[in-house]
């Protein structure tokens, strides 16, 4: 009797393991006779030493928490398609753990006796569950995915991931020529004359065991050492360097260096006792790095028009897309991204600069805010900016003001063109607002720290984010050390910086849950921003601030200082620094997949691991949050 | 009273099994108590001129239901009302399996029993399945009947930051539930996202120190 229900059952569990690989006809058999039930919050599912029941379950809403008897602690959380309750059933005994609606739950009650036969006919079923019992694992998505048992998908991401931080794979020629031992000198020039290549591999018995290169001619050959007519053997250099593929140009570069060689040979496990699949020289190296970083650094420093760098910055976005796909530390991503932003920026400045009539008439700085003072912007998003500039004398001030803002003009229009839009609350240097000299910038400081209206606050948090783009850095440090000053002399500017790291409320209830966005058009979207990034961001700063920590920026950087500095809150400190890296790493990711910014997440297109992974960081989100109510005991929160 | 009493008629055998279900007095455990929710489509509002195109119905018992023991029909129908085709998208002579009134109705007898029936502005369907009921010469329904339209309400009672409205629709509590939305305007669709309505709705009353049925239906 197939009816509308059990589809909708059929549709869900068909996601998640093991019924995710079951043939469509006993996933169908098996959702008719699947028990809906529901369970208020803190309601037993099943106690310690209870009976059997006839079926076992998969959380379909809500969480469930399983308890140890002995020692009272919860050991696991169910959350939405995870299944529990099926190893008594198997093993024929009576509950071991308590299992309780840790929110509200609807459960898939999935009778054992369908089950089973399935499972019996269905290799991979019976292995999953092995490996679940055997593991002790019976939601392997707990615990940091220690177990990982299931999926193919995760552990392939494992191996994948390069050992060296570093970078693109290198492409070696696969057209591989080779001759054997004995082959005489003469007719290996010849081979390597009609094929025009550079390089021999001299193999015996299928495997590699030296090459030749117009190098041995010219110094073993040609100098007399062995006649023409002598083997091969006796000038190929040997014994090869071999890698395994999948070798990094970082990887190559390094072992040519270190063994003095222009060629490596790479065979297909790696060792010399596997056949050669190809050889990568010092060439093929050299050419993967045409769009390497310092490439790249150096084609934008090269140019002296704008729209060039805006051609420039698309290799740029290749360059990222290639790092997440090869899952290289977001630290390192962002880095070399912020690194390539940079100088982006600079030459836009430079370029501005050439622009003007005159060179600048004093010292300035071009500050980054936001996101970008932070480096953590991997896409293009708005521009945040400001400029300061020396103090001059007073009869001078108009026109050195003018001068930056025209020169501001040019930027932020050359930006815009590079692809920074233009901030839609004009928080740009091009703003008389926010191109000032020091003085100006100090009293406008003061001002914001001894009077911390909402706005005030929302302007410190975007400011106090500021790094150096271009120019003068001590202006900068001027600057922060009035900051800290003026901070010491308001400490309830603290307060309410904290207070307002506090209104973005925290993504989740506990544990899971996401916070959807109730309308609009992002409606049934998670609005990573705003409700996971910001409070990390916002607690960051006022943390730091406290701290009198200045030069440092960027979020996590801040969290691992932070860790550093308070040493009993290290752990919490550094998950925090984690959770910053791991949303980054998702909104780039979110981002490029859907050529937008990355804010908005459709829940429905996350698997079941991404929503792991985010609720994960919601921990860490929820735990700064109370640390901050009460260090800085703020008392209105969430209004 | 006698005086106006129909002349009794000669009722059909699963009439009197359904009728004598009744005689039993139901469970003071509110856990032990069976639901049914339940949904019906129809070719429009009117009791007179509209019929029931199908009737969908979820049992549930202990806070479970059993997928295996729902309950799906669709009606043959004389009249067909083509301003409602788009709403539950059930055509004249669509590809379903149609049975007659009267055998529907005595399905659904046989299905639902002594149950409670709950349905979301309950008055309309169980208005709809008594006239149809009527037609075919038998009395009116005799369960006792919950509306999760009306019920809801008295979840909110304690909120005076909000004035409950007045009315609210099947989408609004799903949209306060979480519930999907999937099959919509089915008819057993709907009588699912009813089903996990009203278990949410009991589960938040349950905390009341009055709570019983009694307390429902008052």
């Amino acid at each position: 009797m197939k009816n509308l229900i059990s589809e909708r059952v059929a549709d869900f569990i068909k996601n998640f393991p093991p019924f995710n690989i079951l043939d469509s006809k006993s996933l169908h058999a098996l959702s008719e006779e699947v028990l809906i039930v529901y369970k208020e919050k803190n309601s037993v599912i099943f106690s310690v030493d209870e009976n059997q029941h006839s079926h076992f379950y998969l959380v379909h809403k809500g969480a469930v928490s399983l308890t140890n008897r002995s020692s009272s602690n919860i050991i696991d959380y169910c959350d939405e398609g995870d299944i529990f309750g099926l190893r008594p059933l198997f093993a024929n005994e009576n509950y071991k753990l308590e299992a309780r609606a840790h929110e509200e739950c609807i459960l898939y009650g999935i009778p054992i006796d369908i089950f089973k036969p399935i499972a019996k006919q269905n290799d991979q079923v019976t292995i999953f569950l092995m490996e679940s019992f055997a593991s002790n694992t019976r939601n392997p998505y707990a615990k940091n995915q220690k177990g990982q048992l299931y999926d193919n998908e995760v552990e392939e991401k494992v191996t994948k991931e390069v050992v060296l931080p570093d970078l693109q794979l290198a492409s070696y020629s696969k057209k591989l020529v080779s001759c054997s031992t004995r082959t005489t000198i003469k007719k290996a020039a010849d081979i390597m004359s009609k094929k025009k290549i550079g390089s021999l591999l001299v193999t015996s018995k299928d495997l590699p065991v030296g090459i030749i290169t117009d190098k041995d001619f010219r110094n073993k050959v040609i100098s007399g050492e062995q006649p023409i007519t002598a083997s091969v053997k006796s000038i190929m250099t040997t014994p090869v360097i071999t890698y395994p593929k999948n070798l990094t140009i970082t990887q190559a570069q390094m072992a040519m260096m270190k063994s003095n060689i222009s060629h490596l040979v790479i065979t297909e496990d790696g060792t010399p006792n596997s056949p050669a699949l190809g050889i990568l020289s010092k060439h093929d190296v050299m050419v993967s790095l045409g769009d390497n970083p310092a490439v790249l650094v150096k084609a934008i420093k090269r140019t002296s028009r704008i729209k060039k760098i805006k051609q420039i910055r698309k290799s740029v976005m290749v360059l990222l897309t290639g790092y997440l796909e090869q899952n290289i530390p977001l630290g390192l991503i962002a880095k070399i991204i912020s690194e390539l932003n940079d100088t982006c920026i600079k030459q836009v400045i430079e370029i501005s600069i050439a622009k003007m009539d005159t060179p600048p008439p004093v010292k300035f700085a071009w500050l980054a805010l936001g996101s970008q003072g932070r480096s953590e912007q991997l896409l293009h998003t708005d521009q945040d900016n400001a400029l300061v500039f020396e103090d001059v004398p007073e009869e001078d001030l108009p026109k050195t003001t003018t001068y930056f803002l025209k020169l501001s003009k040019h930027i932020t229009k050359g930006l815009n063109i590079i692809g920074y839009e233009y901030c839609p609350a004009d928080m740009m240097a091009s703003n008389p607002k926010w191109c000032l000299s020091l003085q100006e910038w100090k009293n406008k400081l003061s001002y914001w720290i001894s009077n911390p209206g909402p706005n005030e606050v929302l302007m410190s948090s975007i400011f106090f984010d500021y790094s150096l783009a271009f120019g003068e850095r001590s202006l900068l440090d001027n600057m922060s050390d009035h900051i800290f000053k003026t901070v010491e002399k308001y400490p309830i500017f603290l307060v309410h910086l904290a207070n307002g790291a506090l209104q973005s409320p925290s993504p989740t209830g506990f544990f899971r849950q996401f916070v959807v966005e109730q309308d609009g058009q992002h409606k049934d979207s998670f609005d990573l921003k705003s409700r996971a990034l910001r409070p990390l961001i916002d607690a960051a700063r006022v943390l730091i601030l406290s701290h009198s920590v200045k030069a440092i920026s960027n979020t996590w950087e801040r969290y691992e200082k932070l860790a550093e500095l308070e040493p009993n809150n290290q752990e919490l400190y550094l998950a925090c620094s984690y959770a910053t890296k791991a949303l980054l790493k998702f909104r780039t990711r979110q981002g490029l997949a859907n050529h937008d910014s990355g804010r908005f997440i459709k829940l429905d297109q996350l698997s079941k691991q991404e929503k792991m992974k985010l609720k994960r960081t919601f921990n860490a989100i929820k735990e700064i949050q109370e640390l901050i109510t009460l260090r800085f005991k703020v008392t209105s929160i969430l209004g | 009273m006698g005086l106006f009493k129909r002349t009794p008629k000669i009722l059909p055998d699963y009439w009197k099994t359904y009728e004598n279900l009744f005689k039993d007095a139901k469970s003071k455990n509110f856990n032990e108590l069976t639901f049914v929710v339940l949904d019906t489509e129809t070719t429009g509002f009117s009791f007179e001129d509209d019929r029931i195109l199908s009737i969908g119905a979820v049992k549930i018992k202990n806070e479970t239901i059993s997928v295996q023991e729902v309950f799906e029909i669709y009606l043959k129908q004389e009249k067909f009302n083509k301003d409602t085709v788009h709403v539950h998208g059930l055509l004249k002579n669509g590809n379903r399996k149609c049975i007659s009134e009267i055998l529907a109705l005595e399905q659904f007898l046989d299905y639902v029993g002594n149950a409670i029936i709950v349905a979301h502005h309950a008055g309309f369907d169980i208005g709809m399945l008594n006239r149809a009921l009527e037609r075919h010469g038998l009395p009116k329904l005799k369960n006792t009947v919950l509306d999760t339209g009306i019920i809801y309400k008295k979840t909110l009672i304690k909120s005076y930051l909000l004035q409950p409205k007045s009315n609210y629709t099947l989408d609004e509590l799903a949209e306060k539930f979480s519930i999907s939305r999937k099959d919509r305007h089915t008819a057993l669709g709907d009588a699912y996202i009813t089903a996990i309505a009203f278990l949410k709705i009991i589960s938040r009353l349950k905390e009341k120190k009055n709570f019983s049925l009694k307390y429902l239906l008052r």
